[in-house]
């Protein structure tokens, strides 16, 4: 049933190799303190982690409730196919996001405190809380595939029971802390630069959310038909494709009128060198795909889409990065570039994701689980 | 009555004592150094460092000078910093200082980005960090005395009371010699209002100050912050009115379709 091809074990076996590594760095962290592993500073007090763990980790997650949302809330029925893949990638994306927050933290064995010391006006409190609820939501989402597999009745009638409502709750959580990550960085009106300071960051940080949710799909499902066989059907793909040009169609607006309202349109022109970072991400990530998506024969070509999602995906991450490291001022006098082993660990961690997401392909009913499973049973 | 401080850069004469009385008060130790070329050290403030004279070098009135500013947290009256804190371990006091609890903190460091003038520290060099920041010496406050780079201070240059009272001092100042100040009082209307206040001879953005608006840096947050509540409630109810409206589509499509499917029968 399941297909091994060579470049299976190979690959496990690089992946492996990737966690042992970023694993040495990750010790050393907590024997010696982050000064001594990362180039983190007092002027540069976040650095690559919030950056690519949080701020893109939980936006790549997207798909999750975007999917979730569109099958069960929607009833688009024609992806179910792919709500299974996309949970397990946006629940190993939300525990990724977490370990790398254990990372992060100064003081990683108190991060309960959020649970217990409520700030409720910090956005950060509400994007803990709602990280944290969302991770046991995907994971409640997510443990048909485990139950069936094991073929336990009672849990499997007990989770079908509350789908929906767990659906929702994801879509409400999503909805709450992709949008907070924009306000957190709201708090610095005077150190983010006008291009991407906003009082609708959160709804900017949500829209953008939304789009790259399909996008990381179609990235997702056609590394794993390339990895593990199951072929998706090719209209599964190019109806999500067909979503993605509105969403950002959208997006660009809100961006365009709010720059045009803020009177800071000519920074586009002007900002030097920012403006460059702006015009890579719109460009790339933004007016490439929104053209790209709309064309028929792009949409009747997997390879194509692939690409055109791999645009989407790489635009978004280079606005979170824009927004939360290269347009955020440092203290003056300090500069930062990652230490390797920043790097290290945040590239162990996404393969101990991976890891996991060929042993649930190998494992788990991940491609075909129709209702008939849970109603004939 | 927040207490406050007011610093006049005409009377300060560099001698740094307020940074030695603010190491020996909060037991810091002694940072190493290299020679910058200036008399100015330690460079940065730190998690070692709360506060420091900062030195600049420029002409004014003709003639070449210097022209001093202490720097420390700026206990701000709308902090950015307690916003951000997501355990609420930084506090604004009715007293004026914002104050640290190391037991509630978690190291995230968000209240140092968040920090419009990039004062709260980290102590990057322990395994087991905490954030350090000037405590507008709450504990000596709490026991009548003024703080220790006050009670240090040789020349007045500092001088410690309520921020009302200090405010209008400072528009005495500037109305008896106008000549000697610009007429702007920084801390005063930054941010929305800083305890720590400053008078100067020349313009603030030559001191290296920020150059920052009037209304506190908190609201935008505050505005987002508060439409949590009802974007919950909103979403949570327009899902389930979307969910409810298309399960009930299919039914109806369902019904329309053929008769033997008996789920049918509910609708209509
Ligand atoms: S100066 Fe910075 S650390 Fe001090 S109260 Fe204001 S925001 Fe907080
Ligand atoms: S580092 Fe500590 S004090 Fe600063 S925001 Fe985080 S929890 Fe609060």
């Amino acid at each position: 049933m399941i297909q091994r091809t060579r470049s299976l074990p190979l690959g496990t076996s690089i992946l492996s190799g990737l966690v042992i590594l970023g694993l040495v760095p990750i010790v050393l962290r907590y024997l010696n303190g982050l000064g001594a592993t990362t180039n983190l500073s007092d002027g540069r007090a976040w650095g690559f982690w919030i950056s690519f763990d949080l701020y893109c980790g939980v936006a790549l997650a997207a798909g999750g409730f975007t999917l979730a949302g569109a099958v069960y809330i929607f009833n688009l029925r024609k992806y179910h196919a792919v709500v299974r893949p996309a949970v397990l990638t946006a629940f190993l994306g939300y525990t990724l996001v977490v370990l790398a927050l254990l990372v992060d933290l100064g003081q990683p064995w108190y991060i309960w405190h959020a649970m217990i010391y409520w700030n409720v006006h910090s956005p950060l409190f509400e994007v803990a809380i709602c990280v944290m609820t969302y991770t046991a939501v995907l994971a409640l989402e997510f443990s048909p595939a485990v139950f069936e597999r094991f073929n336990w009745r009672v849990p499997l009638r007990i989770i079908r029971a509350i789908q929906i409502p767990l659906v929702i709750t994801g879509v409400v959580l999503s909805t709450l802390h992709q949008s907070s990550l924009g306000s957190m960085l709201l708090l610095m009106p005077d150190t983010l630069h006008a291009l991407w300071y906003s009082p609708i960051l959160p709804i900017l940080f949500l829209t953008s959310a939304v789009a790259v949710g399909p996008a990381m799909v179609i990235f997702e499902s056609t590394l794993s038909n390339r990895a593990f066989g199951h072929k998706l059907d090719l209209d599964v793909l190019s109806g999500l494709a067909r979503a993605i040009p509105y969403i950002l169609g959208l997006y660009l607006l809100l961006k365009l009128v709010d720059l045009m309202v803020a009177g800071e349109l000519g920074l586009l022109f002007s900002g030097y060198p920012h403006n460059l970072l702006w015009w890579a991400e719109i460009t790339v990530g933004v007016v490439l795909p929104i053209v790209l998506f709309s064309l028929a024969s792009v949409r009747q070509s997997r390879r194509q889409l692939f690409w055109c999602s791999v645009l989407v995906v790489i635009g978004l991450v280079l606005n979170r990065f824009n927004a939360s490291m290269l347009a955020l001022d440092m203290r003056p006098g300090f500069t930062y570039f990652p230490h390797w082993m920043e790097l290290a660990i945040s590239v162990g961690l996404v393969a101990d994701a991976l890891l996991v997401v060929v042993l649930a392909y190998r494992f788990l009913p991940m491609a075909y689980h129709e209702e008939v499973a849970a109603e004939t049973g | 009555m927040a207490k406050a401080v007011l610093y006049d850069a005409t009377k300060c004469i560099g001698c740094r004592a307020c940074q030695v009385a603010c190491k020996q008060w909060n037991e810091l130790p002694a940072e190493v150094t290299t020679n910058q070329g200036t008399y100015e050290n330690p460079p940065k403030m730190s998690a070692y460092t709360f506060t420091k004279i900062h030195f600049t070098e420029l002409e004014h009135d003709g003639k070449f000078q210097w022209v001093f500013a202490k720097l420390q947290c700026m206990h701000c009256e709308h902090p950015a910093c307690a916003t951000a804190c997501i355990v609420g371990a930084l506090v604004k006091t009715a007293d004026g200082p914002v104050i640290y609890d190391d037991r509630k903190c978690i190291g995230c460091r968000y209240c140092m980005v968040a920090c419009p003038f990039g004062v709260p520290n980290f102590e990057w060099d322990k395994p087991i960090p905490w954030i350090r920041k000037c405590t507008f010496c709450a504990d000596r406050q709490g026991g009548g005395l003024k703080p220790a780079c006050v009670t240090t201070c040789p020349t007045g240059a500092l001088e410690f009371g309520d921020r009302e009272e200090l405010i209008a001092e400072g528009r005495r100042r500037i109305a008896a010699t106008p000549d000697k100040y610009v007429d702007h009082i920084y801390g005063e209307k930054e941010v929305g209002g800083t305890s720590w206040m400053y008078l100067s001879p020349v313009p603030f953005e030559k001191l290296g100050f920020p150059t920052l608006r009037s209304e506190p840096v908190t609201i935008n947050t505050e505005r987002a912050m508060g439409a949590v509540p009802p974007v919950l409630l909103g979403v949570a109810a327009a899902m389930s009115g979307f969910y409810w409206l298309f399960k009930r589509r299919e039914k109806i499509s369902q019904a329309e379709a053929g008769d033997e499917e008996k789920q049918g029968e509910k609708v209509k």
